[in-house]
């Protein structure tokens, strides 16, 4: 295995999550919620996926126990948002002081324990392809997931009649209620698939990237995530390439340093994060089109007249 | 975004442990964590020190702690609340919280204050720390006769004296061994990310060491070692569950000896500010087993051990050269404590540009 190839496998692992969790993001802000509690719904998938695990000794059953959790976990939010009609972004914070919490007093039991890892599944064919083969088309289940989750949520988005439904509540919820269409149920469905992308991130977190559980083991991907959509301008292409781009620097700063090329670890550290701004600032630069994509209803709250 | 959510849930943590306080008969002795108890690293071995002095002195003191007490102005409101609620003795268990307790220190004349890694100190604060580049000097022996390319991987957090020290320590052990012996070091900034630590790890093992050693806080680099079939050191904590057939030795932070000595001090009424800077032979650290190494390293590492104990051999004996060729210690001259406490600079042999 050549060395570019070992860089991009690990490029792929520390990319997925933030993948993962800002895609849920997306579709939820898309239906005009915003949801600060990106980091505690993955932190909580993240344990529920190591515990499930452990208990089964499948991380299958993992997968499905991070999603469920996340899903769930975000129904709080859902309850107190939607149906309360409280403030999203205080929700949101505490969402993710709860999860951090909570985690950490479920999480108790399993720390230092080792973890089971998720094994990749090779592509017949396609993983015999040299180079790309090894990184694309020999890996975990998530990431298939993660890539397809890409593929299918922008084409929901932007070529389905629900989508169309979702982009409008996000755009302007008056006048969808007016039309008829069910302000209420479209959000709460829209918020707990973000839940259930934010979960199977924390699940990737516990099961592939680090196979443990350590207290606050996201270290603030979930705000990276939350970035990565407003840059990524609420488009899920723009989302993958940002995503990818953070994951290849981040990994590339690694290897600059170990190379012992002299440039300094405090800027190199920053690199990943100043690059992801500058190139998907220059990929948006275009402001009317970044003000069409915004969603116009983002983080209002939404009373239906009586 | 993240620093606000830290203040909200310090603030939360310390109210609820006001509320939770009570006036009463027993001795107050506390403890402020920076990370969580249970991170299976740094805070945790303050916590087994804690437990072992609760276990000792039973229903004479209690000992409340706060956990993920953030560095900074955090910090000092979780330090002034505790030395309000009665604390006779407060611990503050991380470098981040000197200033801080200096401050409060100067509030609260009546409490006594020790700060671990630190080197400001007022007359009710004491300062503690452990001589960890002895631990680091035995894993640069043992990683010099087991590394087949005589390159290690280091993972380093931030470069602050103690850092850089460890990865001195450690280079000068391994070149008594074999004076050609490299390594490689990556700065994480970070003391505690998995992911990252992880990431780190990977980078080196790709870039062709066979050891690694770490000075971050979780078990990821540990683990990343045992799937790529090399050997590491685990960092605070044995972290032997980790990599059952990849942990070599662990420097082990045992600090429950010395909160009792502290602890008795103040019910003695005999407790003085002092600068305590412990190694081996006090048991302030010690050395998880020896493993998964063959039977002639090990007793080499044993040796060194019981060398450094006695006092026969100082890791910093020169002679030593500063990484840009100039002269540092000349042969058998052996590094004050300042030099080390202060440390900026590299040895020779070390293939990184220190971070300014």
């Amino acid at each position: 295995m050549g060395i570019v190839e070992a860089i991009l496998l690990t490029v792929v692992t520390a990319a997925t999550p933030l993948v993962l969790a800002s895609l849920g993001e997306l579709v939820s802000e898309r239906a005009g919620v915003l949801n600060l509690g990106v980091e505690g719904m993955m932190v909580m998938g993240a344990v529920l996926a190591f515990a499930a695990t452990q208990a089964t000794g499948s991380p299958y059953v993992g997968i499905l126990a991070g999603i469920a959790c996340g899903a769930l976990f975000s129904l709080l939010f859902g309850f107190l948002t939607l149906t309360l009609v409280a403030n999203q972004v205080a929700t949101g914070l505490a969402l993710t002081i709860l999860g951090l919490g909570i985690s950490g007093q479920i999480g108790e039991p399993y720390v230092g324990m080792s973890g089971i890892k998720l094994q990749p599944i090779a592509i017949p064919l396609l993983s015999d392809i040299p180079f790309i083969g090894a990184v694309l088309f020999k890996q975990d289940l998530i990431f298939y997931l993660s890539i397809a989750l890409v593929f299918g949520v922008n084409w929901f988005l932007f070529r389905s009649r629900a989508g169309l439904k979702i982009r409008a509540i996000g755009d302007n919820h008056a006048s969808a209620h007016a039309l008829g269409i069910h302000v209420i149920r479209t959000r709460y469905l829209a918020v707990m698939f973000g839940g259930a992308c934010a979960g199977l991130a924390g699940a990737q977190l516990s099961l592939v990237y680090t196979p443990q559980w350590v207290e606050n083991m996201s270290a603030g991907r979930g705000w990276i995530a939350l970035a990565l959509v407003v840059f990524a301008s609420w488009r899920p292409w723009r989302l993958l390439a940002g995503g990818y781009l953070f994951g290849a620097v981040s990994i590339s700063q690694l290897h600059a340093q170990a190379l012992g090329l002299g440039i300094p670890s405090q800027f190199l550290s920053a690199l990943p994060y100043a690059a992801t701004v500058i190139v998907l600032i220059l990929i948006s630069h275009n402001r009317r089109m970044t003000l069409i994509n915004t969603p116009a209803c983002l983080g209002k709250p939404f009373v239906p007249d009586r | 975004m993240k620093k606000i959510i830290l203040a909200l849930t310090t603030s939360a943590a310390v109210l609820g442990f006001a509320a939770a306080a009570s006036a009463q008969d027993k001795t107050k002795i506390c403890f402020i964590y920076v990370g969580s108890k249970t991170d299976g690293g740094w805070t945790q071995a303050h916590d087994i020190g804690r437990q072992a002095l609760q276990d000792h002195f039973g229903d004479k003191i209690e000992t409340p702690f706060l956990e993920n007490v953030p560095e900074g102005p955090d910090a000092e409101r979780a330090i002034e609340r505790m030395a309000r609620s009665g604390c006779a003795l407060v611990f503050t268990t991380s470098f981040g919280f000197m200033d801080a307790t200096i401050k409060v220190a100067e509030k609260f004349p009546d409490v006594k204050f020790e700060h671990a890694t630190g080197f400001k100190s007022a007359a009710n604060v004491a300062t503690y720390n452990a001589r960890f580049y002895e631990g680091r000097y035995i894993q640069g022996v043992i990683a010099a006769k087991l590394s087949q390319k005589g390159l290690a991987g280091y993972i380093a957090s931030f470069p602050i004296p103690e850092v850089v020290m460890g990865i001195n320590s450690f280079v000068h052990g391994a070149q008594s061994v074999n004076p050609e012996f490299k390594v490689k070091v990556i700065w994480a900034n970070t003391w505690f990310d998995p992911g990252k630590e992880a990431d780190a790890a990977k980078a080196l093992v790709d870039q062709g060491v066979d050891i690694l050693t770490q000075h971050t806080d979780t078990t990821a680099p540990m683990q990343v070692a045992s799937e790529r079939g090399i050997k590491a050191f685990g960092q605070a904590s044995d972290m032997i569950k980790a990599g059952p057939e990849t942990q070599l030795t662990a420097i082990v932070d045992t600090w429950g000896a010395y909160y009792i000595k502290r602890t008795q001090a103040v019910l003695d009424g005999t407790w003085k500010s002092e600068q305590m800077w412990d190694g081996l032979k006090d048991g302030i650290l010690t050395m998880a087993p020896y493993t998964n190494m063959p039977d002639d390293v090990k007793k080499l590492a044993e040796e060194t051990e019981a060398k450094i104990r006695s006092g026969e051999l100082h890791p910093f004996t020169g002679p030593i050269k500063k990484q840009d060729g100039s002269d540092w210690l000349a042969d058998g001259a052996v590094s004050d404590d300042g030099t080390l406490l202060g440390m900026n600079f590299y040895i020779a042999g070390v293939d990184d540009q220190l971070p300014k």
